[in-house]
């Protein structure tokens, strides 16, 4: 019995902090700038293609072992650091006026033109790099054995949600940040450079949604598709949780996690329905996420 | 309300864009073949994008590529050496499968009508086979399925102008059971790590149904089906482990079957546990020395590693590994089969009338119950009415790795002939399996 | 109402309808899909007039769909006018269900749980796979027509004309809806509801019964669609599919209840042409054009005719 525990808990922490990686960004977007941005999954296909030919390159040349793990951020910051502001000052930036579903369907579109242009650049075939998933050996939780990896993966969301915590609690920017997520209009009123935090927080998310895929890449076989796969998952998640919260993302992304490791240890069966599900049941019963900080009109 | 303007301009519309879809051909429809046509049209259809174009789509893109060239220019060995088919030359049109069924009974009907095909070769998913077959037998054209797995189509219903010419999955799943029980006779506990759509479920149940039934006391422990396409399976892994079968079913294809391949190795689920990848052949010449050892690989049929030491297979390997660098693997082989039997049909009917062209009558009628020679063997047109094909089973356990085939050798091979995996002509397979296969002839 | 304006449009039907017998066989059935996803796209454009925008309309597509492939499998069902009813009335009380709940919500929300609902009958459908098929979906069998058993090659343009003349059916239905008080209520949710609160009327019920309409709207292009391809799968269901629809409102329009099926013809045909002539870029085709859409012209297409009149006025 409490084996089972043990066992639901840990798989309940892996997959929270992976969909805590993939959430976190589009929750963020979603809160600063109004846009549910559906491009957020390729943002997470480039992180990982980024991050696989990184790490290719890097296992060519005869560096420090560890140094492989560097390759991860490194590809989340290019990746995020060159597409973010790119799509945000090229496209979105027209777009804000326009009501909501407009925006939506450009990012919709967005993913789109980046489902093929990834195929033009790296080709149709799987990219495997998983170099760094075996490299740290494994580790015996309760009776099963977990890949070391599986706690980097934790421990990389764990730090990944203070930093951003401490950024938006403690630091100046962080605070204009959370301004423009409670009373947008106040914000502008007080002077804030809306097009320059409009940016910088696209970009946050990019990157986030980025290193989402680039952790990802060295356990799976990155190919063609892997983007959309993510976003219905990093939908319900902030959805959950509530939308522009970071206690939401991880509040959403714990009780996913945990409830579809019961279910997976417990009752197979069940395991498509519950994520949607539970987003319907929380959408009815407590509209805002059970975290959520934006008001919902509701007669 | 304007709808005076609106009409018209739906209706200028519309009659623009179907004058796109007008060729020189006009309004005609095909014309019957009276003597051998100039060239003769195939449509192949095949995922050419998603998730199934690495390991199926673009191997049996290329293996038709490959074949059409080689065909046309009479360079195939015998039997097929006569150029393209009966003299005709052959030229491709290829669609990608993508877009769901509904898309493709479009694109069927598009290929039939404005391009104007001969025939048809495709499809590689269940649900696009199920969908277009009907349409095929509406628009009376030859359409050969080479690769879907669903044992449906001619158990359901007859079907006239639709051939396929590869086995259904089936001979996977009674393959498997048997050859666990070769290896494993004591096995008691087993558990199944399936995709979450008709293909996994289908699969796992065959297989659950077929186990049980030649060893009644094995228990099933676990029984997974994450979403297809899910790519992370740590907690699958976790469950599996925590289970403890001493053998796993998975019928587990391309991302996820790599994907779940990658993660389970460091925690050693493969010594723990016996595990079977029914159509995990693809993976081999991918991941290369990186497969585990001791894993139980199927390439739904002889084909690949398993495929005979035929010069028709040696012709075959070599020339495919020569243009594209990489060895043909269980798709390419379906698609040489499809291909070379409707050769085999065409011919044999033109044989029986002093090499006159045939009708679509006659093709059929010598297509049915056919016997072709392909790659992978001899294949028999034996079910279905003479429409569904029957093919033997092989399964391997996979050993050291090879530096000069660039992949992991396979051991302990053995074969199941088609009579011990395939229901008789007639017979549903579930029916079939319940009864406890009656008339299986097995080793 | 403008009665020329009614007799023009039915004579364009009309038209439409001879052209089922002189265009090419393909063609027709092209056009066949694209009116069925027309009532699609014209049932969020009707969302869309009281300010909602629903990515779960593919929940009552499907569910006509469906309806109509449970109707032949369940109780034998041949007749295409007994299997249209059936989905219709099946769609409309999945809604009157769901809209209990859905129809109170505004926005993002709304969008959300439509997305959410139509994902849980894909699970459903994938899951319950001895019941449905699962992924490989269900087989409609070519049904009879007004009680004639119509040779194949009729059949197609049997169902054609069903197909449009269901079609103007909806959409003559429509137009009487929105030219109805309820209609005009519709277009006031939009603007302000408090104050259509004010003067007296439910806001909820008219959200509600709009729901249940457009619900309606979708399942009849659900079952069209069914008849015509001659195959169901879950794929119907899937957010993807009702993100088509919105695109395909918003390529046409929302400005007259004809511009979504120009809409959803253009679509029909430009995706079969991007997959024939770019299959390997086929979506960064239609990415691109729909972002180009977005950016350029938001109101649709349809927009395109006062272009036209503007210059002849000046």
């Amino acid at each position: 019995m409490l084996d089972t525990v043990v066992v639901i808990g840990t798989d309940g922490l892996i997959y929270a902090a992976w969909l805590f990686l993939i959430a976190l960004g589009l929750s963020l977007i979603y809160g600063v700038l109004r846009v549910l941005n559906i491009a957020h999954g390729s943002f997470y296909a480039l992180g990982a293609y980024g991050a696989a030919s990184l790490i290719g390159l890097y296992g060519r040349q005869d560096l420090w072992l560890y140094g492989i793990y560097l390759m991860l951020p490194l590809a989340a910051l290019a990746v995020g650091g060159t597409v973010g502001p790119l799509v945000e000052r090229g496209v979105l930036r027209w777009m804000y006026a326009r009501e909501p579903v407009y925006q939506l369907l450009a990012t919709y579109a967005l993913f789109l033109i980046f489902e093929d242009l990834v195929k033009l650049i790296w080709g149709v075939d799987p990219i495997y790099a998983y170099a760094p998933y075996t490299l740290l050996g494994e580790v015996s939780i309760g009776a099963i054995t977990y890949p070391a990896y599986s706690l980097l993966l934790i421990g990389t969301a764990v730090v990944v949600g203070v930093l951003v915590g401490v950024f938006i609690r403690r630091s100046r920017t962080g605070r204009v940040v959370v301004a423009m997520i409670e009373d947008p209009e106040m914000s502008t009123a007080l002077g804030v450079d809306v097009p320059r935090m409009s940016v910088l927080a696209f970009t946050l998310g990019t990157v986030l949604a980025a290193l989402g895929g680039a952790m990802t890449a060295p356990m799976i076989a990155v190919m063609p598709g892997i983007g959309a796969e993510v976003i219905v998952l990093a939908f319900a998640v902030v959805v959950i949780g509530g939308l522009g919260s970071l206690e939401g993302a991880a509040i959403g992304a714990l009780l996913i996690g945990l409830l579809r490791a019961a279910t997976v240890h417990l009752i197979p069966v069940l395991e498509l329905f519950v994520i949607y599900l539970v987003m319907a049941l929380v959408l009815i019963l407590r509209p805002r996420g059970l975290w959520g900080r934006l008001e919902i009109r509701r007669l | 309300m304007r709808i005076r303007q609106g009409g018209w301009f739906i209706i200028l519309l519309v009659i623009l864009f179907s004058s796109l879809g007008l060729g020189p051909s006009g309004f005609s429809q095909a014309p019957a073949p009276t003597g051998a046509p100039a060239q003769l049209k195939v449509g192949i259809v095949t995922f050419l994008s998603g998730a199934a174009a690495a390991p199926f789509g673009v191997p049996s893109r290329n293996a038709a590529e490959l074949l059409i060239e080689q065909l046309n220019a009479g360079s195939v060995p015998k039997p097929y050496d006569r150029p393209g088919i009966g003299g005709v030359p052959l030229r491709a049109v290829y669609v990608d499968e993508a877009g769901g069924a509904e898309r493709q009974v479009a694109e069927l009907r598009r290929l039939v009508l404005e391009e104007k095909v001969d025939f048809v070769i495709g499809y590689i998913s269940s649900a696009d086979c199920l969908a277009v077959a009907p349409v095929a037998e509406e628009l009376k054209v030859l359409t050969v399925l080479f690769d879907c797995g669903t044992n449906r189509i001619f158990e359901e219903r007859a079907y006239r102008y639709v051939f396929r010419t590869s086995a259904h999955q089936v001979i996977d799943s009674i393959g498997l059971a048997r050859y666990l029980l070769k290896v494993r006779p004591q096995v008691r506990t087993v558990a199944g790590l399936n995709q979450n759509y008709a293909w996994g479920q289908d699969s796992w149940n065959t297989f659950r149904e077929a186990l049980l039934k030649l060893k009644p006391d094995v228990k099933v422990v676990s029984e997974q089906f994450p979403k297809l396409f899910a790519g992370e399976f740590s907690t699958e892994i976790s469950a599996l482990l925590a289970a403890r079968p001493e053998f796993i079913h998975s019928s587990f294809w391309g991302g996820d079957l790599e994907g779940f391949t990658i993660q389970m190795m460091p925690r050693r689920l493969h010594r723990r546990s016996l595990i079977a990848f029914t159509p995990g052949e693809p993976m081999l010449p991918r991941l290369g020395r990186d497969v585990p050892p001791g894993i139980i690989v199927g390439a739904r049929g002889p084909h690949g590693p398993f495929a005979p030491n035929t010069p028709l297979n040696q012709w075959f390997v070599r020339a495919y590994r020569d243009r594209y660098g990489i060895r043909p693997v269980y798709a390419s082989y379906h698609m040489a089969q499809a291909l070379l039997g409707v050769k085999a049909a065409f011919e044999k009917a033109m044989a029986s009338r002093e090499g006159q062209w045939p009708t679509i009558d006659q093709v059929i009628a010598a297509f049915e119950y056919l016997e072709f020679e392909t790659p992978s063997g001899p294949i028999r047109m034996a079910i279905g009415k003479g429409h569904q094909a029957v093919e033997p089973v092989a399964y391997g356990v996979t050993g050291p790795y090879d530096p000069q085939q660039k992949e992991v050798r396979l051991t302990n091979v053995m074969t199941f002939p088609a009579e011990c995996v395939n229901p008789p002509e007639g017979v549903k397979s579930e029916d079939w399996i319940r009864q406890g296969f009656p008339g299986a002839r097995c080793p | 109402m403008n009665s020329r304006g009614i007799l023009v449009g039915g004579l364009s039907f009309v038209g439409l309808g001879v052209m089922g017998f002189v265009l090419p066989q393909w063609t027709v059935f092209l056009l066949s899909l694209a009116l069925a996803r027309g009532l699609a796209a014209l049932s969020v454009a009707l969302l869309m007039r009281a300010g909602l925008v629903s990515f779960g309309q593919s929940l009552f597509f499907a569910t006509g769909a469906y309806g109509a492939a449970f109707l032949i499998r369940l109780f034998g069902v041949r007749e295409a006018v007994v299997l249209l009813v059936g989905a219709v009335v099946a769609s409309m009380a999945l809604a009157a269900l769901a809209g209990l709940w859905i129809a109170r919500y505004r926005e993002i929300f709304f969008a959300m749980l439509s997305l959410a609902f139509t994902m849980i009958l894909y699970g459903w459908l994938l899951k319950a796979y001895w019941i449905t098929g699962g992924t490989d979906g269900m087989r409609i069998p070519p049904p009879t027509v007004l009680g004639v058993a119509w040779p194949i090659d009729r059949l197609r343009t049997v169902l054609y004309l069903v197909t449009l003349g269901c079609t103007g059916l909806a959409l003559g239905l429509t137009h009487l809806f929105l030219e109805a008080p309820l209609g005009y209520a519709v277009r006031a949710v939009r603007d302000n509801e408090i104050r259509l609160e004010y003067l007296g009327s439910s806001v909820g019920q008219v959200v509600y019964w709009t729901y249940v309409l457009a619900a309606g709207l979708a399942g009849l292009g659900g079952v069209l669609m069914a008849l015509n391809v001659g195959h169901v799968d879950p794929q119907l269901a899937y957010w993807t599919t009702a993100g088509e629809f919105v695109f395909i409102t918003l390529l046409g329009g929302t400005e007259s209840v004809l511009a979504p099926f120009l809409g959803a013809v253009l679509f029909e045909f430009f995706r079969t042409y991007a997959l024939k002539y770019a299959p390997y870029t086929w979506q960064m085709a239609l990415g691109g054009m729909m972002l180009l859409l977005v950016l350029f012209m938001p109101r649709g297409l349809w927009t395109l005719r006062h272009l036209r009149f503007r210059k002849a006025v000046s």
